[in-house]
């Protein structure tokens, strides 16, 4: 019995630790402290965890590719789904439709409608190919990356992609986009 | 009076309602919708005959029923109630897809959680919950990491909110009405009581760190998905979600926990979270530039149209349905709102010439699916059916013809404009374009 007396701790009065507001339906109480058991990650799982690019580039990794060995991993490892030279079918089609979306017959592509490169190499290294994604070097994502800007006339056949060119690039609909985020 | 249904209900129970033999318990309270005044003294007379096998003793009532279970399922002869499910891109990426909520055969508000709908991107992930974690990272005064061990020890709370896609109504976007059920058109809605630790208290335990403003959360599926949030959002009514209507958050719901964000569109309550880091701005990821924008005539699109539209949709009488005689019928249906409650849910027969309010069942939750019900008399004749909700903000669903107009046809997105319920003379149901 005297066990309960020792381990007990103290009650701590909800008001103290949470929120609450009334409402038509009652008191809705949000806590607003915690125990605080987040552990410090390793500089280790940070680097590994780290992937997402925004249009700045910041973060993208060390490594390059060309048109010519990003059309190999593309005949490799995409043409099956997003068809030769990126026509699409049975996936999107990655080429074309450029000045066509303002035309009432939009055809939506990366090259028409994307308005950041860093997304594609974001999106390809994360999630391509469907049936092994996460597989490609940063070599082959700025390669392909490099040839489907090239199939799409965005990148000269000369161009190598790398963490300082790709956020360089200017996408033909760069400023087709209306910020709703503040309505 | 007995509340038996019919022999017909019983047959098409799996995808008609039962329907209710008697009047409404509560007729007082309630004004009828009538299609014209010619209708007064026809309320149905026609009660159901005494059933003969109902003089025997069933034979479930002779024999000893089955032992207890250790986890339940429905009734085998609601079999049919079942998600349709539909893949983009089925012979290279059958797991890219979406299912629908069948909400012409459900009642209430919350949805069973193995009717929840579904929306992945490549599949759903087998994770093991100890080897899954939580890393809160970028513009933080202190990187954390949470097991879900950590996590489940922190204050929860629990609410009930509905998740929607923003793709979902899409089927009515193109040129001509398609014949499918008001889950096959709106089934990518669903309302879960969800519990889970308040995204504000792991981001206070973090430290926001000068100069943040948004948040990029990432999933652990096979297509890593990630989304951009507003840090405010996150701070305001954002949730690591663990529990779904009282159990674990399912495998297709992002088990072990999923971000949820209280009425925005549902891509953005990125399942199977892994990761969120803190950002000065937007990351511009795949699904918030080349999907989920909203294209308008000049070439323009709408991007971050986070919130999701005033919303509501009649789920019986609806295409499937027959009204097999005429007489009183109850007129059911959900409504739900990104921005709050939902305050009002009218109801017209003639196509929004003329309008009545319906009841709402309370209680009434922000954010989350509001009941409207209505009794109505049906003549016989050919009559059209729309549901119209107004929320706490003031904000009203508009029709088809005023939301598809700022946007390019096809516009398949954020649609939340009046769905339109055909009633034929024969009892069947179809939907129009009004």
């Amino acid at each position: 019995m005297f066990m309960h007396k020792k381990i007990a701790g103290s009650l701590i009065a909800a008001a103290l630790v949470a929120a609450c507001a009334s409402t038509p339906e009652g008191t809705v109480t949000t806590p607003s402290r915690g125990p605080s058991l987040g552990a410090t990650p390793s500089a280790a799982m940070l680097a590994a965890m780290d992937t997402s690019i925004p249009p700045s580039g910041a973060g993208l990794p060390a490594g390059s590719g060309t048109v010519a060995q990003g059309a190999k991993v593309y005949d490799a490892k995409c043409q099956t789904c997003h068809g030769p030279k990126g026509a699409g079918k049975p996936a999107d089609p990655l080429v074309g439709g450029i000045g066509s979306i303002a035309s009432g017959k939009p055809m939506r592509t990366v090259g028409s409608y994307w308005p950041y490169a860093t997304t594609f190499f974001d999106y390809v290294r994360r999630a391509m190919p469907t049936n092994a994604p996460q597989t490609l070097s940063n070599d082959e994502v700025y390669a392909v990356t490099a040839y489907v800007l090239n199939l799409n006339g965005i990148v000269p056949e000369s161009a190598v992609m790398n963490a300082q060119t790709l956020p360089q690039v200017k996408m033909p609909n760069r400023d087709g986009f209306i910020d709703y985020s503040r309505n | 009076m007995s509340k038996k249904p019919s022999p017909q209900a019983i047959a098409a129970a799996s995808e008609t309602r039962v329907l209710p033999t008697d009047a409404p318990r509560d007729t007082r309270r309630r004004r009828f919708l009538t299609q014209s005044a010619s209708v007064a003294g026809t309320l149905a007379t026609a009660g159901v005959a005494a059933n003969a096998a109902a003089q025997e003793v069933p034979a479930w009532m002779k024999t000893p029923g089955t032992p207890m279970r250790a986890y339940g399922t429905p009734s085998s002869h609601e079999k049919a109630v079942q998600r349709p499910s539909a893949s983009g891109y089925a012979t290279v990426s059958p797991g890219t897809g979406s299912s629908r909520t069948p909400h012409q055969s459900l009642e209430g508000t919350i949805t069973p959680s193995g009717l929840h709908f579904e929306r992945h991107h490549n599949g759903v992930p087998d994770i093991d919950p100890a080897k899954h974690e939580l890393l809160i990272h970028g513009l933080v005064n202190r990187p954390l990491v949470f097991n879900l061990a950590a996590l489940s020890r922190y204050p929860m709370v629990s609410r009930n909110h509905f998740v929607e896609c923003a793709g979902n109504s899409s089927p009515n976007a193109g040129p001509k009405p398609p014949q499918i059920t008001a889950g096959g058109i709106h089934g990518l809605a669903s309302t879960s009581e969800w519990t889970g630790v308040p995204l504000s208290l792991l981001l206070n335990e973090a430290g926001i760190a000068p100069g943040a403003q948004w948040i990029v959360a990432e999933g652990a599926d096979a297509a890593a998905m990630t989304r951009s949030v507003p840090l405010t959002k996150c701070m305001d009514d954002a949730m690591i979600a663990l529990y779904q209507n009282g159990e674990r958050v399912r495998p297709e719901q992002g088990y072990p926990m999923r971000l949820l964000l209280p009425g925005w569109e549902g891509n953005m309550n990125v399942k199977w979270l892994r990761r969120i880091k803190v950002t000065d701005g937007p990351t511009h990821t795949k699904d918030e530039t080349s999907k989920y924008t909203d294209l308008q005539p000049d070439g323009k699109a709408r991007q971050f149209t986070f919130e999701l539209g005033v919303k509501s949709v009649i789920t019986f009488p609806s295409f499937g349905h027959k009204l097999d005689r005429r007489g009183l019928y109850e007129i059911t249906g959900i409504a739900w709102s990104g921005a709050g409650r939902i305050a009002k849910v009218e109801i017209s027969a003639d196509g929004g010439k003329s309008w009545q309010d319906a009841p709402l069942q309370g209680p009434i939750y922000a954010k989350s699916f509001t009941r409207f019900r209505l009794p109505w008399e049906w003549n016989g004749a050919a009559a059209v059916l729309q549901s119209r909700a107004t929320d706490e903000k003031g904000n009203v669903q508009p029709t088809r013809a005023a939301f598809t107009s700022q946007y390019v046809a096809g516009m398949n997105y954020h649609n939340h404009y009046i769905q339109t319920w055909g009633v034929n003379a024969d009892g069947s149901i179809s939907n129009v374009y009004a």
